[in-house]
């Protein structure tokens, strides 16, 4: 499988390590009044469809960046590659 | 007393250097690194700091820029290897710190790592038998990460050969994939 970086262009996958679901990156805040069952569904419920899932990977033999990938699960096409970081920062969650 | 004496990443007194058809492998040691690291929206504040303190531009995705002491090699978003000669920068970490602040986040690197450098009219045949990159398209000043031998390595393709940079720990598994990737081409 091949992972086209948004950096380094194509790259394969075993230069990868898979985490998860990038809802991962949605952490609930620990302040909020309903915490306990916002933290208790951000660790235990997931999604597993068969077909477009988000999903961090960690380009760990590469530039160590965190990437969210979106993968056809049925057919392992993937259709978009962004920075975690972008991500992350347009859901305003660098600060 | 004590008298202490620095082993090479391979553990001998004296650099190794192997010889093969068209290759030459050279351990290299006496280089300093320190990575550099910008923190958040930090970005220009590390490049104008680094400008006055290395006196070269830090590079942009994939490249490195060699000055007349320093050179800095891209390693990540925003992240950045310095390498310098250990003799004069063995506390290279504190002056880059010191010369930084709180734009950036500097971590000593130099005995970390250990790297080879590989020259000779086989290298290119040698390294695409070791790594995913596309050796034989990278221009002198290229720098990427990948993995050799299940470490992963900087490549970085410099002043006519290539230098790879690994995994101190795995210094002797690191030789032993170049050595026999070598044995089997030269």
């Amino acid at each position: 499988m091949i992972i086209n970086h948004p950096l380094l262009g194509p790259r394969d996958a075993q230069e990868f390590t898979y985490l998860g679901d990038a809802s991962l990156i949605s952490r609930p805040d620990a302040q909020d009044d309903n915490a306990a069952e916002k933290f208790h569904d951000y660790l235990y419920l997931r999604d597993n469809p068969a077909g477009l899932h988000r999903e961090l990977w960690f380009h760990e033999s590469g530039d160590r960046s965190w990437l969210v990938v979106t993968r056809n699960t049925v057919t392992h096409e993937i259709t978009d590659v962004q920075l975690a970081r972008d991500v992350a920062r347009k859901e305003g969650r660098s600060k | 007393m004590l008298k202490l004496k620095s082993i090479t990443p391979l553990g001998a007194d004296e650099p190794r250097v192997d010889h093969f058809s068209g290759l030459t492998i050279t351990e290299i040691t006496g280089r300093a690194l320190v990575s550099l690291t910008a923190r958040n929206e930090q970005a220009d504040v590390t490049r104008d700091k680094a400008w006055t303190l290395f006196g070269i531009d830090l590079p942009d995705v994939s490249v490195s820029v060699v000055g007349n002491t320093y050179s800095a090699l891209w390693i990540g978003p925003e992240s950045w290897m310095i390498d310098a000669p250990y003799d004069g920068h063995e506390d290279l970490a504190d002056q880059v710190k010191t010369a930084l602040g709180d734009a950036a986040s500097v971590v000593e690197q130099t005995d970390g790592w250990c790297r080879f450098d590989l020259d000779g009219s086989a290298v290119t045949a040698v390294l695409e038998r070791l790594c995913n990159a596309d050796v034989a398209r990278m221009q002198s000043g290229d720098v990427t990460r990948t993995q050799i031998h299940h470490l992963g390595c900087f490549l970085w393709h410099c002043d006519g050969g290539f230098a790879v940079i690994g995994p101190r720990s795995s210094a002797k598994s690191l030789h032993h994939g170049l050595t026999e990737a070598a044995q089997s081409v030269c």
